[in-house]
This record gives structure tokens, sequence and C-alpha cells, in this order.
């Protein structure tokens, strides 16, 4: 019975990551990369973490296992929005068929000064601040 | 049990072919990023297979040791690109 749970968890795993990889490959800017890679290959090592931690079936291997499932899922999404930020500021193209990026109008990728849209011309000016270099 | 362990060991090299090429391929320096992460990622898999594989439970702190190394490269590299402003390659 657990071979069987243990073999349905290792391969569904490795068919996850091939599905990423598949996606990395196919999908045509970063964002829709990202959006394939960063799910599919944290629940494969999840799945297989899982197989992992039946097999052997002791407390310091499954304690083990499950440190390192935490971790995936804590540090995945951290990568990613990190990732997905920087190539937003470095200008990577999106693809031709993208619908909305609403951060276009609103961002000035020189300064980094973001508006929210709603601003008069009056409170749009920037004031000087104490902390400005002289 | 031993079949498919061997089965998943070749759709994950595969899966690391794949993302291989895009590692070469990827027009901008992010992809390539990118794609290196998921190259942790499988490799992380690839240790755990391996650990069932051999009956070794010691692989494990391997698995994280790379995971961690994944992470803090992605993290490094994303800063290092921010510093450097718009680019265009």
């Amino acid at each position: 019975m657990i071979d069987v749970f243990k073999g349905i968890f290792i391969l569904s795993g490795a068919i996850f990551m091939l599905l990423a990889a598949l996606g990395i490959l196919r999908l045509p800017d970063l964002l829709t990369r990202m959006h394939a890679t960063t799910k599919a290959a944290a629940l494969g090592v999840i799945l297989i973490m899982l197989a992992v931690a039946l097999h052997f079936a002791q407390v310091g291997v499954v304690a083990r296992a499950f440190a390192i499932i935490v971790f995936i899922l804590m540090t995945a999404p951290v990568a990613a929005h990190v990732l997905g930020r920087a190539g937003y500021f470095v200008g990577s193209k999106l693809w031709s068929g993208t619908v909305k990026d609403e951060l276009r109008p609103n961002y000035d990728p020189l300064t980094h000064e973001l508006k929210s849209g709603m601003e008069t011309e009056a409170n749009a000016r920037r004031q000087p601040r104490e902390t400005d270099a002289p | 049990m031993e079949t498919v362990i061997l089965i998943s060991q070749v759709v994950m090299a595969l899966a690391l072919i794949l993302a291989f090429v895009r590692v070469v391929r990827g027009p901008s320096l992010p992809d390539r990023v990118v794609a290196l992460e998921l190259f942790a990622s499988i490799v992380v898999g690839l240790v755990g297979v391996t650990a069932i594989q051999t009956g070794v439970p010691s692989f494990l702190d391997a698995a994280i040791v790379i995971a961690l190394m994944g992470f803090l490269a992605a993290i490094g590299f994303a800063r290092f690109l921010e510093r450097g402003g718009p680019r265009d390659d």
C-alpha cells in the first residue's frame, strides 16, 4: 500500500517537473515562463519529498523532508516575486498578446517613481524633503 | 519500485535538458536566471529520488543545501539586475 503511494508520488512529482520544463521552453515571455516554473516545480519537489518521508518513515528523515517542503513553500514565492520585479525593472519585453499592463502608464523606469493615477497636477509635483541630498 | 524510480529519473533528466535549452537560448538574463532556479528545483527532486534508491537518508542534507543555494542565487541575481537599471539584451 505504501509502495503504491510512493510510486504515485514519485511519478507525479517527476511529471510536474517535466511540465515546468516544458512551460519554460514553450511559453512566450518572462512572466508566463515564471508562472509555469515556480508553481509546478515547487509541487514536484513537495511530492517527491512526501515520497521520501513515506519511504524512510523515521523521525529524523521525516523532519528533514518536511523542512525541505516548508523551505520550498516559503522561498519559491519570494524568489519569483523578486525575479519578476527585477525583470520588469530591467525592461524585459512582454508577449505581444498581453491584454493589460497597468504599471506601464503610471511607472517611470528611470526615476522609479510610481503614480496612483489619481493625482492632480499640484500634488503630483515632488516636494523637497529633509533627507534629500544637497 | 526500481522501474518507477528509473522512469522518474529519465523524466527528470528530460526536464533538465529542456531547462538547459532555455538557459542557452534565453533571450534575456532574467530568463536564464529563472531557468537556473528551475534547475535547482529539479536537482533537489533528483537528489530525493537518489536517497530513496540508495536508502541513504543523508542525501536530504545535500538537497537542503542545494535548495538554499538556488534561492540565494536567485535573490543575488535579482539584486544585481535591479541595480543595473533598464537594459537591452
